[in-house]
């Protein structure tokens, strides 16, 4: 897998999406800023095109990260409680702050999703069961748990609604304005590749860590605090995306090994494109409406993720 | 304490139950309250103890305690089917309006989709416990998201509605269905008096049951079909409802220390009508709570679930 | 008496049993022994019908095993296969009781709890016959397992490798069991055994197979000696003579 024929594909799929639409856009529109197809292009095309860039390496990235630091191939914001603790954060937010503003929900978002998934490592260094396939399991479930508390108090407070309108991640109704700030990715992401190689020394143990001179402490809560804040923006802004995180670096692993510095820019890439096709499916099928990309991305990557589990079997024996 | 006292204990306490909520502050209108709540505790009886049933039979020739029937996806099968019928076929088609044939159909699918699974992931023990699970639950996953995103196919608008309107659930209890459920549960027991004992051997394995002359391949075939629609039928009566049968049958394994497959399944019945009826009463009554008994199963199924989890794996490791 | 008749079974490709023929003899302990892999489990798991074999038939007198019915067939052949694992709690007796499940169906009769009273009597069980299985040593429970096959009380009984995770002092009581079973009662006993010495001392006919086929077939003392055990084994094995017992001191061989 070349990273020039990722990043191809990435700007095939790019352009498509942003000529696809209700509102057929030609490239000599463009040209004239004050017409209507320019303003949507500017306002609506343009935005969602970031924001599913922005996403699609987050969210991989995120899982890239997981991965290396819990050395288990099937840990990922979608099964370790990440996602499902941003997304209680948000309820909180609601329910203590009526009418909570913006930057509460960032907060209390990004809080939530940091405590879950550290607790989560908590309780994955108190089982000495360390079963590649166990862990993801009580992580799943732990996932569940606190998904439940959510449904539970939206339900007491009449909130479900809107918390179902958190469970879609949906890019369509990624406007200007609503999608800035995915851009908080991007220094994670530089931070994420500065960090790349400790992140995987870290993986190996803290003993060896340290022997190597890595601060293990640091360097972990370091790639904690990164997928938390990666996990909270994405599902702030488009909502929640499953699989992404644990499918495309396994994917990309299959074939470049798990060296994190080595693997990070196909993750990023791959996980770019991976969305892209995603949403892009998700446009045409029942043109001109929309199926929320949390659905195309759940069908299609529980399937990969399905086909990976038999593979994996397969090869591990 | 012996067996007996103990089933006596459970009976007596699923009838206080069921009578504090068949008369339970029942004002007004008691020929109008009353019948309605009887139909309700029907439901949820025959709903618990369809998944009681279907639950240890299925864990018992499948020789685990963890896996099952829901947690496997068949439940999810249901709904699949369900949103087929209604995609291909149109709101209006006989299959659709004609519950008896409607509800036969889903059997049949669900008994086909049974068998597959039974055939492909359990024969020859080939793969372990854990990864039959997590396989089950990306299953289900899977049917789920495809199950929406047919929803979304068939109308884009509306398919969160669509989701409420096509399904059961507790608070909107498909009583159509109750009297052929009841019917159903009642043959499923005739028949299972007479595998009672073959189950009984079932559990020293399948080499000392084939030793002790129970026709292995058969029982395993009939149970199969029994569970199935065991399934479709709670399924159809009340929804999904995805941890309940491993919480019941893992405290019935555990109340009653028995191998006699006559008396966990009769516990098991008795702790869900317990569990439905009494969780039910509380939540209405006690707590006043505006949230489903779903929410609650799946918030306490997931510790539980945890929890055994953390207890298999003391013993596997 | 049991004919196994050019019987095979592939798994892939590959015959792990080869087209085997094989008389038993009835009233005689009869040992299967052969290298790792040379399909004796697989051969005797098709005996008992625990595996459908592929091509050729088994048969019990004079009838296919597969025309006969499950619980007919379980009062004449039992097997006892080396895993046992189980998810249920029991005690000994409770095991040893199932053995009655061919007749009783899960109702002891009279006649049922006699039989149980006896096994457990005749593997010295009876005064801990109220502990739980998981209790016990490997040695115990292997011995309340074989309860429950003499509890079952047929003419055939087969074993897989009984003396596996077992100590000396407990092989050797398990096979001086075996041997009463058929000096005593009668029966017919067919096991899978890793330790060539237990088959030479304890066994009447031998079943060498290698390859999944019958490489060589006899009394005990036609397979025990140099000649036959350099074919199966692919080693210089010298044989000696202690106490009127053949041992084999393949230790140090080559």
């Amino acid at each position: 897998m070349r990273l020039w024929i990722l990043i191809v594909a990435a700007v095939i799929l790019s352009s498509i999406s942003l000529f696809l639409g209700a509102t057929n856009i030609t490239p000599t529109d463009l040209l004239d800023f004050s017409s209507d197809e320019a303003e949507i292009f500017y306002i609506s095309r343009i935005p969602r095109l970031v924001a599913i860039i922005l996403a699609g390496m987050g969210m991989s990235i995120a899982g890239l990260i997981m991965q290396s630091l819990s050395r288990n191939k099937f840990v990922s914001p979608t099964t370790a409680g990440t996602l499902d603790a941003a997304k209680l954060g948000i309820l909180i937010s609601m329910l203590f702050f009526a009418g909570a503003s913006y930057t509460q929900q960032i907060i209390f978002s990004f809080a939530f999703a940091l405590i879950g998934t550290l607790v989560f490592m908590q309780i994955l260094n108190r089982i000495k069961f360390k079963d590649a396939i166990f862990i993801p399991l009580i992580g799943i479930m732990y996932g569940n748990i606190l998904s439940s508390i959510t449904v539970f108090f939206a339900y007491e407070n009449d909130l479900l609604q809107n918390i179902d309108a958190w469970l879609m991640g949906d890019f369509s109704l990624i406007i200007k304005g609503r999608y800035e700030l995915l851009y908080v990715s991007i220094p994670v992401l530089i931070i994420a590749y500065i960090y790349a190689n400790r992140f995987t020394v870290a993986g190996m143990g803290e003993d060896f860590a340290k022997n190597l001179g890595v601060r293990y402490k640091f360097v972990l809560n370091l790639g904690l605090v990164l997928v938390a804040l990666i996990s909270t923006t994405v599902v702030l802004t488009v909502g929640v995306i499953p699989f992404l995180g644990l499918i495309v670096p396994n994917l990309v692993s299959i074939f470049k090994g798990d060296n994190l510095a080595k693997t990070l820019p196909h993750t990023a890439v791959l996980g770019v494109v991976f969305l892209l096709a995603c949403d892009i499916i998700g446009r045409v099928i029942i043109y001109p409406y929309e199926i929320p990309i949390n659905l195309t991305v759940g069908v299609i990557g529980s399937a990969i993720f399905l086909i990976m589990l038999f593979r994996g079997r397969a090869y591990a024996k | 304490m012996r067996n007996s006292t103990k089933i006596i204990i459970l009976a007596v306490l699923a009838l206080i139950f069921v009578g504090l909520y068949a008369f339970y502050d029942i004002k007004g209108g008691f020929s109008y309250a009353f019948p309605r709540r009887l139909i309700k505790i029907l439901a949820m009886s025959v709903t618990g103890v369809a998944i009681a049933y279907s639950t240890v039979v299925f864990q018992t020739i499948t020789h685990n305690r963890i896996l099952t029937p829901s947690v496997m996806g068949l439940d999810s099968m249901y709904m699949v089917v369900q949103t087929f019928i209604y995609f291909f076929l149109g709101s209006t088609s006989i299959l659709v309006m004609n519950k008896y044939l409607n509800f036969s159909i889903s059997i049949i699918a669900m008994v086909l989709f049974a068998l597959i699974l039974y055939r492909t992931l359990f024969r020859a023990d080939k793969y372990p416990i854990y990864f039959l699970l997590l396989v089950g639950m990306i299953l289900g996953t899977l049917l789920g998201s495809a199950t929406t995103f047919l929803q979304v196919l068939i109308d884009p608008n509306e398919y969160l509605n669509l989701q409420s309107k096509m399904f059961a659930s507790f608070s909107k209890v498909n009583a159509d269905l109750l009297w052929i459920g009841l019917a159903i549960l009642i043959v499923a027991f005739i028949y299972g008096f007479r595998i009672m004992s073959q189950l009984d051997v079932m559990s020293l394995g399948r080499e000392n049951a084939i030793n002790l002359g129970v026709n292995y391949d058969k029982l395993v075939m009939n149970v199969l079909v029994l569970s199935s629609v065991l399934i479709a039928t709670s399924t159809a009566l009340v929804g999904p409802i995805t941890f309940f049968g491993l919480i019941v049958a893992n405290l019935s394994y555990q109340f009653l220390t028995t191998y006699k497959h006559s008396v966990l399944i009769l516990g098991a019945s008795l702790i869900s009508i317990i569990a439905l009826v009494g969780g039910q009463f509380i939540i209405e009554h006690v707590f006043e709570l505006s949230t489903t008994l779903s929410v609650i199963i799946n918030f306490v199924g997931g510790i539980y679930f945890i929890y055994l989890l953390l207890r298999e794996s003391r013993s596997a490791g | 008496m049991i004919q196994v008749k050019e019987l095979s079974k592939f798994f892939g490709k590959k015959a792990v049993v080869d087209n085997v023929s094989v008389t038993i003899e009835t009233g005689k302990i009869t040992s299967f022994i052969g290298p790792n892999g040379a399909g004796k489990s697989t051969l005797l798991s098709m005996v008992s019908r625990l595996l459908n074999a592929d091509t050729g038939e088994v048969l019990l007198d004079t009838n296919d095993i597969r025309r006969i019915k499950s619980d007919d067939f379980a009062k004449r052949v039992s097997i006892l296969k080396q895993s046992n694992f189980m998810n249920v709690r029991l005690t000994i007796r409770e095991l040893v009781s199932f053995g009655r499940y061919p007749y009783s169906k899960g109702r002891l009769s009279e006649e049922d709890i006699k039989f149980v009273d006896q096994a457990l009597d005749y593997m010295n069980l009876t005064d801990m016959q109220d502990q739980f299985l998981d209790e016990l040593s490997g040695g115990q429970r292997q011995r309340a397992f074989i309860a429950m096959v003499i509890a079952q009380d047929t003419d055939y009984v087969l074993l897989d490798e009984p003396l596996n995770n077992l100590d000396m002092k407990h092989s050797v009581q398990i096979m001086k069991i075996l041997r009463k079973l058929v000096d005593e009662l009668g029966k017919t006993v067919i096991i899978v055994l890793h330790d060539i010495n237990f088959a030479s001392v304890y066994s009447d006919r031998i079943v060498a197979l290698k390859d999944g086929r019958v490489i060589k077939e006899g009394p005990t003392n036609d397979i025990i000696n140099s000649d036959a055990l350099k074919q199966i084994y692919d080693m210089d094995i010298p044989v000696q003579e202690q106490n009127g017992c053949r041992i084999c001191v393949y230790f140090n061989s080559h």
